[in-house]
């Protein structure tokens, strides 16, 4: 019985904590790669598995930690749906799960013309690191009681819980989609993705890489139409699986030989010369940079500009995965691990050395 | 909350959360830490002047705070906690006084810090489409200063005239566009805050994500616990092509409601999709006269916006499913100066409810669409339970509820009854798998009903994330989130053996 795990979970938990046992929170395995490296006995978490709700009408999906991220978008294709920050699996046999997809709290091309995946968590139920059994928020759009502690679980790497359940909202699934391209140098196309995005048109994804600006639209059927006509451009035919491959780094320019550095800007910080290509997304929010970077000087030069870099993928972790923390929120961090997780058994040292 | 068209203030009742007496002593030692500040700043101390700082608009509560101060810099914030922690004198922050769960309402023992001097519109940044505002700076003004560059601030609670971006941030204020726009969480990048131990600390970006975890979400909705918000970054949209406008009567809340939820199920994402119902259409008749069908039950009020195509596109859809779905009349706006016509009993219809009577009290419980008849047919069996008429008008497309319980202050015990009636109503929320507040906020209005929303070891992870940014419990304490004690006091059902005293209801 599927329910009988949340027992056998908090008990596990609750264990590790009174013998201080690191647990290494496991779902589809797809994220191993990303953050510091995982350290613990394995809590398998991927049996804890379905959809619990989902009612179409309502916008809102209630959904198992471990259920495959693939079973969901099927659930959600179905009815015309999708979760609208597109993450990704990051795995071509899609074990990607739920849980991980929230812990990582990572989102894809449409991040920011709909949101993230915070933005789209409407309640968690999870287990502490004193092995308790906690839900916070709701299945309904609007809930401000009590604190926001279901979107503190996003991107919080397992540090803070262990994800049994997430309810989401959800959105219809546009009808129409259009690529259009653009010849543009970085700063040209990161000054015109930022135009647009300041005007009622459809967009949906932008990513600038070799001189190409390509823009995603996505609408009613008259809306597209009516964009592409007035921004002009080339059309790219069938761009449905150029953009699944950029979500899911298939492109050539994600060399899985080399580091992957992900650089989070504001959206009009200009473009910069690094020593390697640079693929830009989000109206240029986020540059992905593919190759060996000195990781404080990055660091510095983004901090610079108002924003933070990760190493992403490969590389030598040793300097720090994440960007450091300002003291004041470093002590704040510090604060809630202790709380949530006094023992420090839940994923420890997967985001900073706590 | 508790709204009135009367000169005179209600009956006052005192807080069980205030400390015993304001304590001289302690006072002319605040006094004193608070005149060391520099540049000096404003300290209100006589009664006179802290008469209007006594509530917030949850009016039936008042309290007389210790004094007040009205800084002008993020400096003389940061002395004012630092110098209240010192003397463990509690700190109350107050934006423009809007908030309807008395989450601004003053302490005895406590000063009450006002940030409606700092009200600099600090940067409206066209090209990233971010405003970088002060606390103080109101709603509206966000929304009017973007206009020409063809932006907007989205969250627009029914105050935004006068409401402050501060309070905004504090309440997670929402309003009649969330659907489709979001609360004010989904619309606020960075914000800036003095700590409960006086450090200035910034969370969010003004990129996208910010490293380690998400404290921005923490902050959004602390109802002024975690920190004193100095300045806020808010992400601004560009304003639609076109907004189309449509009223629907129907002759009965269910066929309504069941409208909602066809809607949604067709793929439209409406702007504001708003329900009233009968109580409340007959009193905007009675006050407006906008010649609505007399036997109309409900009012479905429409709104989808965004490029000339798409706006016309989903009108018709929104037209299509509501005849199909039994409207008895439907009106489209065809011009601005008719879709605000049609607006008008919206906006107007809580000042057509204090016409039916003086005094009433505005509840905010969210719960899943599809449960909106039923919750709306045991509403009225409550009104007649308790002898108390009840107007609904609310965000049917966010499920959010605001049933308004009217009651005359005057006759005694009226009010407790009144209170007691919007206390069945938030656990009926609860019932239904919702939750006790949308938008408004808990404060002090609803802290009971967070005994019954949350089990014990919850209640216990709020105080852990208050603990984390205030250890000393020094920023609106007692507000927002009820002691395990007090929850027991209540009856707490959550706290011995963290039995749900429903277990078949699923609360997830």
């Amino acid at each position: 019985m599927t329910e009988d795990l949340i027992p056998q979970i908090c008990q596990r938990v609750a264990e590790a904590a009174a013998s201080k046992t690191k647990l290494r929170i496991r779902g589809g395995g797809t994220k191993d790669f990303y953050g510091r490296a995982p350290q613990g006995e394995p809590l398998e978490v991927s049996g804890y598995s379905g959809i619990v709700a989902y009612e179409p009408k309502e916008l809102v999906l209630t959904v198992r930690a471990g259920t495959p991220l693939a079973e969901v978008e099927e659930a959600l294709a179905r009815e015309r749906q999708m979760l609208p920050f597109e993450p990704p699996h990051f795995d071509t046999a899609r074990r990607a799960t739920i849980g991980g997809i929230v812990a990582s709290g990572l989102s894809g091309p449409r991040r920011p013309y709909a949101g993230s995946v915070r933005d789209f968590v409407l309640g968690t139920r999870i287990v502490n690191g004193k092995g308790e059994d906690l839900s916070f928020g709701g299945r309904v759009i609007k809930n401000v009681a009590g604190y926001d502690v279901s979107r503190l679980m996003v991107g919080a790497l397992g540090t803070l819980g262990v994800l049994l359940q997430v309810s989401f909202k959800v959105l219809p699934r546009p009808p129409a989609e259009a690529t259009l391209a653009f010849e543009l140098d970085a700063d040209a196309a990161i000054q015109q993705a930022n135009r647009w995005a300041g005007q009622p048109l459809p967009l949906s994804a932008t990513v600038w890489q070799d001189g190409v600006l390509r823009v995603r639209l996505s609408g009613a059927e008259t809306a597209v139409q009516a964009a592409k006509a007035r921004l002009g451009g080339s059309e790219v035919a069938d761009a449905g699986g150029f953009w699944a491959q950029l979500r899911e780094h298939r492109l050539p320019f994600f060399d899985p030989g080399r580091p992957l550095w992900r650089l989070s800007l504001p959206q009009t910080a200009p473009a910069f010369a690094l020593p390697h290509p640079q693929l830009i997304e989000w109206g240029g929010g986020l540059r992905w940079v593919s190759g060996e970077l000195d990781g404080p000087q990055v660091r510095a030069t983004v901090a610079g500009l108002g924003g933070h870099a990760t190493l992403f993928r490969g590389g030598d972790k040793a300097l720090g995965v994440f960007h450091p923390l300002e003291p004041a929120i470093l002590k704040i961090h510090r604060r809630l691990k202790q709380s949530f997780d006094p023992a420090g058994v839940l994923n420890a040292g997967r985001m900073y050395d706590f | 909350m508790a709204a009135s068209l009367r000169d005179t203030a209600p009956r006052s009742r005192s807080l069980s959360l205030q400390g015993e007496g304001r304590g001289e002593g302690k006072r002319a030692e605040a006094i004193a830490a608070l005149r060391a500040i520099r540049p000096p700043l404003q300290i209100v101390v006589d009664d006179e002047g802290l008469k209007p700082f006594e509530t917030d608009a949850l009016i039936a509560h008042r309290e007389t705070p210790m004094l007040a101060v009205l800084p002008e810099s993020e400096e003389q914030v940061r002395g004012i906690v630092r110098g209240c922690r010192a003397l463990g004198v509690p700190v109350v922050s107050r934006g423009a006084g809007t908030g309807i769960s008395g989450g601004a309402i003053p302490r005895r023992d406590g000063v009450l810090l006002v940030l409606s001097r700092m009200r600099e519109v600090k940067r409206i940044d066209v090209l990233a489409r971010i405003a970088t505002v002060e606390p103080g700076v109101r709603n509206l003004q966000v929304s009017d200063l973007a206009a020409p560059y063809g932006l907007f601030y989205a969250p627009d609670p029914s105050s935004q005239s006068i409401c402050s971006i501060g309070g905004n941030v504090a309440e997670n204020a929402g309003g009649v566009h969330c659907l489709k726009y979001g609360l004010t969480t989904h619309n606020v990048l960075a914000v800036r805050a003095v700590d409960g131990e006086g450090e200035m600390i910034e969370v969010g970006s003004y990129a996208l994500d910010a490293p380690g975890y998400d404290l921005l979400a923490l902050v959004n909705g602390s109802e002024g616990n975690l920190g004193v918000i100095t300045r806020i970054a808010v992400r601004l949209l560009p304003l639609p092509e076109r907004t189309e406008t449509l009223l629907a009567a129907f002759p009965s809340v269910r066929q309504a409601a069941g409208a909602v939820g066809e809607i949604i199920g067709a793929g439209i994402i409406p702007a504001a999709l708003e329900m009233m119902d009968r109580i409340v259409i007959e009193a905007c008749e009675r006050f407006m006269g906008l010649g609505f069908p007399k036997d109309a039950e409900a009012l479905l009020l429409a709104e989808v916006d965004g490029g000339a195509e798409e706006a016309a596109e989903a009108l018709a859809g929104v037209r299509a499913v509501l005849e199909r779905c039994g409207a008895t009349e439907i009106r489209v706006a065809a011009n601005e100066a008719e879709r605000e016509r049609l607006w008008k009993a919206r906006k107007g219809a809580f000042t057509a409810l204090a016409t039916i009577l003086p005094d009433y009290y505005t509840m905010d419980g969210t719960i899943p669409r599809r449960c909106l008849p039923d919750v709306l047919d045991r509403i009225m069996e409550l009104s007649a339970e308790y002898g108390l008429t009840v107007g609904n008008v609310f965000h049917a497309g966010d499920g959010n509820i605001h049933p308004c319980i009217f009651y005359d202050a005057s006759k005694p015990g009226e009010l407790e009854r009144a209170e007691e009636f919007g206390g069945r109503i938030l656990e009926l929320c609860i019932e239904v798998g919702g939750t006790i507040t949308g938008e408004h906020g808990v404060g002090i209005e609803k802290l009971r009903q967070m005994c019954l929303q949350f089990r014990a070891p919850e209640i216990a992870a709020f105080h852990d994330v208050k603990r984390a940014f205030d250890p000393d419990g020094i920023l609106n304490p007692g507000k927002a989130v009820p002691t395990l004690k007090r929850c027991a006091e209540w009856g707490g059902m959550h706290v011995h053996g963290g039995r749900l005293p429903r277990p078949e209801i699923p609360r997830f």
